[in-house]
């Protein structure tokens, strides 16, 4: 009873491998084609488990027979419309439950596509690969494999994205793509464009030589079978690459290790692992390569930062339906928008409402100059846009036209949603909102961007409290994914499903959030801030705090974030957290000298690409750097770096633990997704309730996990 | 009264059109085990048309004024203004406008022929024509809503919708024309195809098609699907009369129900030399006619005279025939008025439409493109003629020049 082995503790969607024989013109031969299928809509790509990839092998071992025999004169792999196939199935790798069979998942993948690979030398008969549509992981290394490689000018991605989620490219990418494009383009392939989301574009593929030859969508697999034909007859040759000299490859793989340890570092290992491939697939025999990938590859999927990547990348997909939220019918349309402010964030959210929803805006501020400033940013963008090909002129010319600038607050009447960006004092919020009642239509709804007032406060001396309703926006609203709508105390079905409407169409994904201090993302960044800013205020020195939290691996270092959000915005928030929260939300006097003269916090990055350190120099502002173990300023022990770090991971998770009482969203779920989204924590970490799951804070700080054993994490404790 | 004398500046001059290139898809069984079955019907002829461009990189895309698609059941995807549709799907320059057409099963003749009179009189310099039917998914007269007056005012015989009953109404007529001449055409007409196809004559047209099945997964058309080559007098005696009991016309004298697609490159004659465009016939005259819808097959022969009278020619003038075998009876019913003997081997010389299929409104360009690749081998002929019967009772011709004759005089002003 195979079928009822223990490992298939999911259901497959089986990707079928349907060959069919086509004539080659020209007299060329029979080309075996072989069409990867799992009979599903448009909706549902392929993708590879073990009953796929069995079929896969078991229908490439009659070709391979048929190619002996002298049957064929080619082999073809292509896909149903639009997908190759998007990777292994994510599913089945977080099923598996032990290394052997970790294993076993990447030898399956070697021994079918392997055939593909070594068919030509073993009978002369050359494989195709013809990419007609979306090839990631191993629906790009199916194609890696073959001989040759076609793509159609409108297949969606090409990529080998497995870095990315805590995997190596195992089914052979690793070897290949060093060997095909040479070691530094096999790192951008591996590494950089993985980190960067990037999957290439079907010239972009061409270009590097990731593919052979490119044919337009219309007649895509035609062309691609005559040329095909041309290269068995031989009228057609296809030249490749010489090996990169070992010197280049040291040198490459060398500087991609720099990169690595100053980015990456500690923090997850699937880079590091996949650099160590292409370092060695230079001199490797094809079958040791290839088993190198198996055991690297089940080394990762067993690791616990594989697992809380593929949590986390499956709660990215599912945000896009965003939890908690009311019937989407229920929301308002939205005829007009009206932004109080015209200030860097108001200017940005005005562009963003005109380009997305495609309605008028308005924009108030108390002076024209400032109005003036405003509108002059949404025409500068728009040329900037534009000038880049990110924008068509008439787009331009449409968002800059719908956008208008006024000082008279009447000017509101007639919008259905007017959102707030004023100065975070409570005081002038209630005041501008009291002004709006008087002015829009008791139906509009009443949005405030405010990062960490409290919404219900705002609302409360309305005739209307239920049409107020927070959008909380992240700088830079063009690029940041991530918006929380925050539910106050009256705010109605209507209002925050009109706020979960507008954030669809401004294709950013939401996460519904409670009216507490900071909602999820501010407090927990600027808790995490202020616990090392306390740590150095003690008596750690800055650049060892600086450092501390790099086993994390975090998009940058503290001092780094807090030159980007700025020291006055994150000292803001910071205060008023403490304010709403209490003394667990530390004070740092040297921040507020630090936000007071002005100073840069940290020096230029010695290069590109890597983090900015701490200014040295900024010690004083903190007083003296005391000896690690010693009793510090504050009274306390002074924190090593690992001590900085214990301290900060303490904190978040007794912090976790409190949001999740109060209700500020109901699961660790939501919490993991905004500080993905919103702060740009890694996948390995799986937000964070996973790391500190893993870690053991949970269970150290609160006597409990916040997921269920394995839901992140490659589970302790078999069923 | 005498005319007063032309104002050159306000007249063009009549211009010749020539027959550029033609090209098709293999022709497929319109069944649900067809193998187009899952395959578009405007994708079909996209095929076509970016082949035509292909084999012709002397044609700039956006010299192209006009493109003339055929449907006859204009709906699904074969609605949406195929022509202007079909530019766009084949990557023509948006600059070029285009427009669907319908004549029933002459769609691709009467797009070719409207657009060359476009070209005559200086309206368009080169123009792409042709014709699709997917058959299986739109049958003849699906979902039409006839008229009900035409039976109400016996306009029509309800039944000669019924194209098939059309046939045994001109072995009424013509009571000469019997079954074993239709049968003994019919074989005739598959071993001429089998005699082609083996000569090389039929695949230098055709457009590999890649054909997709959820069961089957991709594969490539390369060749027609529907002649049976093995069919003898003898094997198809048995055959049942669908139309008629006890009638005479059976699936083995009629052309099956098929999937095609078929498009021509036309040019005026002086722009194809501008170009480098290659002649492969000139356009001499053509005409359409009505007959009683009864004996719709029967229309070839008016619309024959017409354009004869037109070109200032007779029927011993023409050398080569190609005529659209939508049934035995019906192409006999032409010979036997002409007086031309059934096995004439002027008359379609690589078979017909009976061996092939007759996707409805894309066979009159397959007949030109035939024509063309005859006209070649046979220098010694100077004029031929593509003809075809039509539906609810027409006819359409078309006669060409052979530009491979001896006699032949040019296409452009300066050779005229």
């Amino acid at each position: 009873m195979t079928e009822n082995s223990s490992t298939t503790t999911f259901t497959e969607r089986v990707t079928h491998a349907l060959v069919r024989d086509v004539q080659l013109p020209g007299g060329a031969g029979v080309l075996a084609l072989v069409t990867l299928d799992n009979g599903l809509d448009h909706t549902k790509p392929n993708t590879f488990g073990p009953a796929g990839m069995a079929e896969l092998k078991a229908a490439l071992e009659v070709v391979r027979s048929r190619a002996e025999a002298g049957e064929i004169a080619a082999v073809g792999v292509t896909g149903k419309p639009y997908f190759v196939a998007a990777g292994a199935d994510l599913k089945g790798i977080t099923s598996v439950h032990d290394h052997a069979e970790a294993v076993e998942l990447g030898r399956m993948g070697h021994a079918a596509y392997t055939i593909l690979g070594d068919l030509r030398a073993t009978t002369g008969v050359p494989t195709f690969a013809f990419v007609n549509g979306l090839a990631l992981g191993g629906g790009l290394e199916v194609a890696l494999n073959c001989d040759y490689r076609t793509v159609a000018s409108d297949a969606a991605a090409l990529g080998l994205p497995e870095t990315g989620i805590g995997l190596i490219p195992g089914w052979g990418g690793a070897y290949l793509v060093p060997r095909l494009v040479g070691v530094e383009k096999a790192v951008e392939v591996i590494l950089t464009r993985p980190a960067a989301n990037k999957p290439y574009k079907p010239a972009e593929a061409l270009q590097i030589g990731l593919v052979d030859a490119l044919f337009e969508a219309a007649d895509f697999l035609e062309q691609s079978i005559i040329w095909a034909a041309k290269v068995v007859t031989g009228e057609i040759e296809v030249p490749r690459r010489e090996l990169d000299p070992q010197p280049v490859w040291d040198a490459v793989i060398g500087a991609a290790k720099a990169q690595l340890d100053a980015v990456v570092g500690t923090s997850r290992p699937a880079p590091g692992r996949a650099l160590e491939l292409i370092a060695g697939a230079r001199d490797a025999a094809k079958t040791d390569a290839f088993a190198a990938e198996d055991e690297a590859l089940a080394d990762l999927i067993m690791s616990d930062e594989m697992r809380a990547s593929i949590y986390a990348f499956n709660l990215v997909g599912a945000g896009k339906k965003p939890a908690g939220a009311p019937d989407p019918k229920l929301a308002r349309p939205i005829t007009r928008v009206g932004v109080v402010g015209a200030g860097l964030m108001a200017a940005q959210m005005a562009f963003l409402f005109a380009q997305r929803l495609g309605v008028p805006v308005v924009m108030r501020d108390l002076d024209q100059e400032r109005v003036d400033k405003g509108l002059a940013f949404v025409r500068e963008t728009a040329e900037k846009l534009a000038g880049r090909g990110r924008l068509t002129p008439e787009a331009a010319t449409r968002i800059v036209a719908s956008v208008s600038g006024t000082t008279d607050i009447g000017e509101f009447a007639a919008c259905d949603f007017v959102i707030e960006a004023v100065t975070e004092v409570m005081g002038l919020k209630k005041k501008v909102f009291a002004e709006l009642e008087g002015i829009i239509s008791p139906e509009a709804i009443l949005a405030t961007n405010t990062s960490a007032l409290s919404v219900t406060e705002m609302a409360a001396d309305l005739a209307h409290p239920e049409r107020v309703v927070g959008i909380h926006f992240f700088n830079p609203v063009a690029q940041m994914p991530l918006v929380e709508v925050i539910n106050a105390e009256h705010t109605s079905d209507e209002a925050l499903a009109t706020a979960f409407a507008v954030t669809k169409k401004l294709r950013k994904t939401a996460v519904l959030a409670g009216d507490r201090p900071g909602f999820v993302v501010n407090r927990l960044l600027l808790l995490v801030m202020g616990k090392v800013m306390d740590a150095i205020e003690n008596g750690t020195p800055v650049d060892v705090a600086d450092r501390a939290l790099a086993p994390l691996g975090f998009p940058m270092p503290t001092f780094e974030l807090l030159d980007l959000v700025g020291p006055a915005v994150g000292l803001h928030v910071l205060t008023s957290l403490r304010e709403d929260l209490g003394d667990r939300i530390p004070a740092s006097p040297g921040l507020q000298k630090l936000v007071a003269d002005g100073t840069r916090v940290v020096l230029d990055a010695p290069a590109k690409g890597l983090p900015k350190p701490v200014d040295p120099a900024i010690q004083a502002v903190f007083g003296e750097a005391l000896v690690a173990g010693e009793t510090g300023r504050h009274g306390q022990v002074v924190l090593d770096g690992d001590g900085v770090l214990d301290a900060v991971l303490t904190t978040l998770t007794t912090e976790i633990g409190l949001m999740l009482e109060e209700g500020v969203v109901p699961s660790p779920q939501q919490i993991d997704l905004a500080m993905i989204l919103g702060a740009g924590w890694g996948f390995h970490t799986g937000g964070i309730t996973p790391y500190l799951d893993r870690t053991g804070y949970s269970e150290k700080v609160l006597g409990r996990r916040f997921l269920p054993d394995g839901v992140a994490n490659v589970q302790t404790r078999r069923a | 009264m005498t005319a007063a004398p032309e104002t050159p500046r306000a007249r063009r001059a009549v211009r010749d059109v020539v027959f550029v290139d033609g090209a098709r898809t293999p022709f497929g069984k319109a069944k649900p085990d067809g193998m187009y079955a899952q395959t578009r019907a405007d994708d079909l002829i996209v095929k076509v048309v970016r082949e035509l461009l292909r084999r012709h990189p002397e044609l700039p895309p956006e010299r192209i004024d006009e493109v003339a698609i055929a449907a006859t059941t204009q709906q699904g995807d074969q609605g949406l203004t195929l022509g202007r549709t079909v530019g766009m799907l084949a990557g023509l320059p948006q600059s070029v406008p285009g427009y669907a057409i319908d004549r029933m099963c002459a769609g691709a003749m009467t797009a070719a022929t409207t657009t060359a009179a476009g070209i005559a009189m200086g309206a368009a310099d080169v123009v792409i024509a042709g014709g699709v039917e997917h058959m299986g998914r739109h049958p003849m007269g699906f979902d039409a809503d006839v008229n009900p007056r035409f039976v109400a005012e016996k306009l029509v015989d309800p039944q000669s919708l019924n194209m098939g009953v059309t046939a045994e109404n001109l072995h009424d007529k013509f009571p000469q024309l019997t079954k074993e001449r239709a049968d003994r055409f019919a074989v005739e007409s598959q071993a001429k195809y089998a005699k082609a196809l083996a000569n090389g004559n039929i695949d230098p047209d055709l457009v590999p098609v890649a054909v997709r099945s959820a069961e089957l997964g991709w594969g490539l058309a390369t060749a027609d699907e529907l002649p049976r080559p093995e069919t003898s007098f003898e094997s198809i005696q048995g055959l049942r009369t669908p139309f008629r009991p006890g009638g005479r016309v059976t699936p083995a004298t009629s052309s099956p129900l098929t999937d095609g697609a078929t498009a021509a490159i036309l040019a005026s004659g002086n722009v194809a030399a501008e170009l480098g465009l290659p002649a492969k016939m000139r356009l001499v005259s053509y005409g359409y006619a009505g007959v009683p819808p009864e004996i719709m097959g029967y229309g070839p022969v008016p619309s024959t005279e017409k354009a004869l009278k037109a070109a200032g020619l007779t029927i011993d003038d023409i050398g080569l025939f190609e005529l659209n075998e939508a049934f035995a009876v019906q192409v006999l019913s032409f010979l036997d008025h002409y007086g031309i003997a059934d096995d004439d081997p002027r008359v379609n010389p690589y078979g017909g439409a009976i061996a092939m299929g007759h996707p409805l409104a894309s066979s009159g360009v397959r007949l030109m493109t035939q024509l063309a690749r005859e006209f070649e081998q046979h220098p010694e002929v100077r004029y031929g003629l593509t003809a075809m019967c039509v539906g609810l009772g027409q006819g359409g011709s078309v006669i060409w020049e052979n530009p491979h004759h001896a006699d032949y005089a040019g296409h452009t002003d300066e050779e005229n």
